[in-house]
């Protein structure tokens, strides 16, 4: 068999799947696991749509085989939510109008909950370098940058 | 899925736990082969079909291949290491800050967290932040081959676009990068047209030693003003026995001379051939400051 | 209150101009929604396209028998798949989805192929035998333009004086402009040029498609407009519209370039020859090659002043290609270029040119950000030779209600001088610049579009509403209909929930654009709601037993009126709706209508950037977005409005471009070097809302999607020609360029 057989864990739950070679985590994500929410806007790692968070560090899983996650830990947008508690950030992104049309939003939100995880009180700067490399067409990026501040603020107690 | 072709040229993706078994999965390779560590640039050739590799052989599973080790004052590290990782290791991010921050520059936060300084040489770009830091830095990298190891300096890898001196079956097992001797420093600065997120337009690596605001010697490398990063002799010799400010119009000058580029969508040459004078002097700026810390 | 009404200058509002969380925002950061490719049916194939590698070719030879053969492959299909009595309306369109007998781009669809997996697709397009004869091209506007240029469409020349490349020329104007210039104190002219632009959407163009042997087809896509993507695919299929039902994903962005079909009819016809569902999704790289950016321009503007400021004259020629087909918008360009200005003599010529690249697609207030970059460029030359500021210079010179317009209509109400006094009174234009920073500012217009439109709002035993429209919400739209179907019913925000319905649901309405969907189906939920009302007061009337016209709607609830005044308890919106089903039945407010008076809207920017004059890098310091909303029903989404277009203006000034080979191949199809904004290049952006309310809409609204692309060009430009003492003239300014103008 040509097909690659692996065992993950994403979102804390054990996945398996059989990838194509070549196939990438966010195809197997997508397409195997149906787990959508992490997008593919260019496919090379240019806008962080596809961001999601790989043994403790986010990651393009567009830039990732299916076959490397043997035996990773993977968490995904859909994870991030507790049931019907929301996270900070995601509260926070509905609360300042943070988003447009959405498609971005994932991404950011995986990526910027990292950022809250290493930095409980990031500058304007650190949270617009951290976020370079999701790119955002619709916002301009104000909304986004104050909601991952006022979460933050949130998160600390402020 | 469906359909299981039988395509004569299906890639296979091979994950080895030691460095002798990837040797040899390379070696036997007939076909195209590549190595994937961090991948961030191997995935995007194989996702635009610029390669169609028969072979890809995944480093990270082998043992050691995310160490930064200490080792004769100086630091080895693993041809996994991400880049993030080193900028976490306080004492190589302090004795080499202008490595570290090259390789932190390399894309996004997603891309810091996987791409590595052995990925970012062996793609052969001359416009690899990493490798004019590298080879200011006189960094070493192991090659591992059927021959068994070698050591070669960073500045002899790369030899055109996309093309490097490794041999069948070689791989890049780590990169060392040498202890620091007090009164010394090093910097990159990159020209990108945005502020992250681009490829270098031009790149300078400098490293000195400083007896106080004097170079005493320098490395300067330059990165996207021609095939192959340079490592430009004329610019060292500019600087040394000098201050700064003293050398600035003549490394200015010696940088700019040194490039030979082209035209393309980043940039064009007369641009790159004056910004490299630009930042080779700012650069040099920044390592004096660290040298003097 | 009568059913008609249009007071929004003395309104009280209550819902809207509040900030209720979206409602489809849940979906949206828990990663819920379902977009154009995350979409998927049973039994499903995976399409691919084959794309020319030429700019300009002719098919000499297409053999997809070696493709068809392979195992996998259900189906390939090539232009004879499709409709050969294509309607003329949608010939060009079927001719840019699939070449006929040339390719007229780097990137134009040849064939498709659909295969059981996406990798299986791919590869099966190399099997696809194809033989070109390349043919000579051009990718410049103007090299284009020149008699003996390398001829798209061959033929006789349309307009005399130019190659067979221009297709039509406009003009727009009134007065004398001889007399005009002649009393000019300083006249000012200078040449521009823009760089096409993409859109830049994140989410690449993606399309489901299901489509029978016996016509009856189904379609999921991403689109601005899924009865348009419906009317033209059952075109270019040869089925009839009715039987093809088009739902409409959510779309992540559009801007303009999702207002037609690219691969939605290849999945159709596809599906169609395979007999299964077949989904097509774009790579990026192919959303560069062979979607619609915008045109690129070359434009000549010529500005009579005199030394007090007062204009006298003004003169633009604009010439815009579109691609390899007609309809570049350089007409709307040459009608945007001096909206802002009274001018007693004006005129504006657009010049409408063909060339080997993809066929342009709106890309949000089409042509007016050129135009707007070249006249607003000369009116800064001007304050700076005359020393006049540029804020009251504008004011002096400002249009305003009875100004006639340079392309025609005399203006109504129009909030132009609001804008500006805010900007002059802007803490961002008071405050100093340090050395070495320059300060631009510009203003910019956009018509705004009504366009045709169906509503229905639905009302429940509950006392809830289902209100559905056919409007695909590309930025928050949902929350602003509910926002007005609650104002007008006079019911909580979270009782009415707002869906993007089907087209077998809901009559016909025009795409998503022209910044038309708050406006227009904004106007038609009022009216639904209205409607509504008016059926529930019928209610109240039966079950009172008096005239209908005896009973008025007041704050939410129906009351007896006139004689009848305090005879009987009113009766709620709850009430009514509970009872529904033993008073009459089922009770849904309707509209459907063209609505006329779509409110013009017009902003000032305001920014301060700084260069570095070694490398040629500028920095953009601080922003402000000043513009006229008539009425925000909705602030934050406004807000977001006016940030996205000035972000998207930003990148169009400094680093965006579609860069063109000597070989007519796309150089930089990818994120990576079409460089869009990212989030460090950018400061806060400041947004000032001004209301001057829209007469054509109850509550006043006016689009304001588009107008904030308008000025940043512009504004852009002249603070960096500020900040270095250089005029930059070429767009997009990237280092390399103001490194050589500093020279």
């Amino acid at each position: 068999m040509s097909k690659i057989h692996v065992t993950t864990s994403v979102n804390g739950d054990e996945a398996e799947f059989l990838a194509e070679p070549e196939e990438t985590l966010l195809d197997v994500l997508r397409d195997h696991l149906h787990l959508t929410g992490a997008k593919e806007g260019c496919g090379t790692g240019d806008c962080g749509a596809c961001t999601v968070n790989l043994d403790g560090r986010v990651v393009c899983s567009c830039l990732v085989l299916a076959a490397e996650a043997q035996g990773r830990e993977i968490k995904t947008i859909e994870g991030m939510a507790n049931g019907e508690k929301l996270h900070p950030l995601q509260t926070k992104f509905l609360e300042h109008a943070a988003l447009q049309c959405g498609i971005c939003t994932p991404g950011i939100l995986v990526a910027a909950k990292d950022l809250l995880e290493r930095n409980a009180d990031p500058t304007e700067t650190e949270i617009r370098f951290w976020l370079a490399g999701n790119l955002c067409r619709c916002t301009g990026y104000d909304k986004i940058v104050r909601a991952v501040q006022d979460a933050a603020a949130e998160m600390r107690g402020a | 899925m469906l359909f299981d072709s039988e395509d004569p040229r299906k890639m296979r993706f091979e994950a080895p736990t030691s460095i002798d078994d990837a040797v040899a999965l390379l070696a036997g390779e007939g076909g195209i082969s590549r190595v994937l560590a961090g991948g961030t640039d191997v995935l995007v050739q194989l996702r635009s079909g610029m390669v169609e590799p028969d072979l890809v052989v995944d480093l990270k599973r082998i043992p050691g291949m995310f160490d930064i080790a200490d080792e004769d004052g100086g630091w080895r590290i693993g041809a996994a290491v991400p880049a993030i990782q080193m900028k976490e290791h306080s004492a190589l991010a302090a004795a080499w800050p202008g490595v570290v921050e090259a390789a932190n520059l390399i894309g996004s936060t997603q891309v810091h967290n996987r791409a590595t300084l052995a990925g970012n040489l062996c793609n052969g770009s001359p416009a690899a932040d990493s490798v004019p830091a590298m080879i200011a830095a006189d960094a070493v990298v192991r090659l591992h081959g059927p021959n068994g190891t070698r050591d070669v300096p960073v500045g002899d890898i790369p030899t055109g676009p996309g093309k490097t001196s490794l041999a069948q079956g070689e791989i890049v097992g780590s990169v060392y990068l040498p202890g620091r001797p007090g009164g010394s420093g090093d910097a990159y600065l990159r020209f990108i047209p945005r502020s992250e997120m681009d490829i270098a337009v031009v790149g300078a690596g400098v490293s000195l030693n400083m007896d106080g605001d004097t170079v005493t010697s320098a490395r300067v490398a330059l990165g996207a003003v021609a095939p192959t990063v340079r490592l430009v002799a004329e610019a060292a010799a500019a600087l040394e026995g000098r201050t700064i400010d003293q050398a600035a119009d003549d490394l200015a000058a010696a940088a700019s001379a040194a490039c030979s580029p082209i035209d393309d969508k980043r940039g064009t040459v007369e641009f790159r051939t004056r910004v490299a004078g630009v930042l080779a002097v700012r650069a040099a700026r920044i390592a004096a400051d660290r040298a003097k810390g | 209150m009568a059913f008609d009404e249009y007071d929004s200058e003395n309104r009280i509002f209550n819902a809207v101009g509040t900030r209720p969380i979206r409602p489809d925002g849940m979906d949206k950061v828990t990663g819920k929604a379902m977009f154009g490719a995350d979409f998927t049916m049973p039994g499903m194939l995976h399409g691919a396209i084959l794309r020319s590698p030429h700019a300009h070719a002719k098919i000499v030879k297409l053999d997809t028998a070696k493709a068809e053969a392979l195992p996998g492959v259900k189906s390939v299909i090539t232009r004879a798949d499709f409709n050969d009595k294509v309607s003329r309306a949608n010939a060009d369109v079927l001719e840019n989805v699939m070449a006929g007998e040339k390719a007229l781009y780097d990137g134009h669809a040849i064939a498709a192929v659909a295969a059981t997996s996406p990798l299986a697709a791919k590869k099966a397009l190399r099997a696809i035998e194809i033989e070109y004869e390349v043919l000579p091209h051009v990718t410049d506007v103007d090299a284009a333009m020149v008699p003996g240029a390398p001829e798209i469409r061959p033929g006789e020349p349309k307009v005399e004086g130019y190659s067979s490349n221009v297709m039509s020329k406009v003009e727009f104007g009134h007065g004398d402009l001889h007399e005009g210039f002649a009393a000019a104190d300083v006249v000012m002219e200078k040449s521009f040029k823009t760089a096409a632009t993409h859109q830049g959407y994140i989410e690449p163009h993606a399309a489901v498609g299901s489509l029978t042997a016996d016509g009856r087809g189904e379609l999921w896509c991403c689109t601005q407009g899924h009865f348009v993507a419906r009317n033209i695919c059952s075109d270019l299929l040869g089925i009839q519209a009715s039987s093809l039902r088009v739902m409409a994903s959510e779309i992540g962005g559009g801007f303009g370039g999702k207002t037609t079909v690219f691969v939605e009819p290849v999945a159709l016809a596809l599906s169609r020859k395979a007999g299964r569902p077949v989904k097509v999704v774009m790579s990026r790289e192919d959303v560069f090659r062979a979607t619609g950016p915008t045109s690129s321009s070359s434009i000549d503007v010529k500005i009579g002043m005199k030394n007090d400021g007062t204009m006298t004259a003004g003169q633009a020629i604009l010439r815009m290609q579109g691609g390899a087909f007609p309809g570049s918008p350089v007409g709307m360009a040459a009608m945007c270029a001096f909206a802002p200005y009274a001018l007693d003599h004006v005129q504006s010529v657009g010049i409408d040119v063909i060339c080997n690249r993809p066929k342009q697609a709106a890309y949000r207030a089409p042509g007016s950000p050129m135009a707007c970059f070249a006249v607003e460029s000369v009116v800064d030359m001007l304050c700076n030779k005359l020393e006049l500021d540029p804020v009251d210079t504008r004011l002096m010179n400002a249009s305003k209600e009875g100004t006639k317009a340079s392309y025609g209509p005399t203006w109504p109400r129009i909030g132009l001088i609001e804008t500006l006094e805010a900007a002059k009174k802007s803490p961002h234009y008071r405050s100093e610049l340090k050395p070495g920073q320059g300060r631009g500012v510009s203003c910019g217009f956009w018509f705004n579009h009504a366009g045709e439109t169906s509503v229905t709002l639905a009302l429940s035993p509950d006392g809830t509403v289902a209100l559905s429209v056919g409007t695909p919400d590309i930025g928050g739209s949902r929350a602003s209909m509910c926002l007005m179907a609650a104002e007008e019913l006079g019911i909580p925000y979270e009782k009415i929930r707002t869906t993007v319905v089907d087209t077998a649901s809901l009559g016909y309405n025009d795409v998503s654009h022209g910044s038309r969907v708050t406006y227009a189906s904004g106007l038609a939920t009022i009216k639904a709601a209205r409607d509504a009302k008016k059926k529930l007061c019928g209610r109240a009337a039966k079950t009172w037993g008096i005239d209908e016209d005896a009973v008025v709607w007041e704050d939410g609830m129906a009351k007896p009126s006139g004689h009848n005044a305090g005879d009987h308890e009113p009766l709620s919106f709850d009430k009514l709706c509970k009872t529904m089903g033993r008073t009459g039945g089922p009770i849904s407010g309707h509209f459907e209508a063209t609505p006329e008076g779509a409110g013009v809207s017009f902003a000032t920017h305001v920014v301060d950037s700084e260069v570095d004059r070694e490398t040629g890098a500028t920095r953009v310091l601080r922003y402000t977005v000043i513009q006229d909303a008539g009425k925000a029903i909705h602030p934050a989404y406004v807000e977001g409005q006016f940030q996205g277009g000035a972000a998207q203006g930003i990148g169009w000034a400094l680093n965006e471009e579609y860069i063109y080979g000597e070989d007519g191949r796309l150089q930089n199809a990818g994120f990576l070097d079409y460089r869009i904004p990212v989030a460090s290049d950018l400061p806060m952006i400041e947004t000032e809302i001004v209301e001057v309310p829209n007469p054509g809409h109850p509550y006043g609204v006016r689009g304001v999607g588009e107008t904030s692309i308008c000025p940043p060009l512009a504004a852009i430009a002249n603070s960096v020609s500020n900040a270095v003492g250089v005029r930059l003239t070429e767009l997009p300014m990237s280092p390399p360029r103001i490194l050589k103008a500093l020279d």
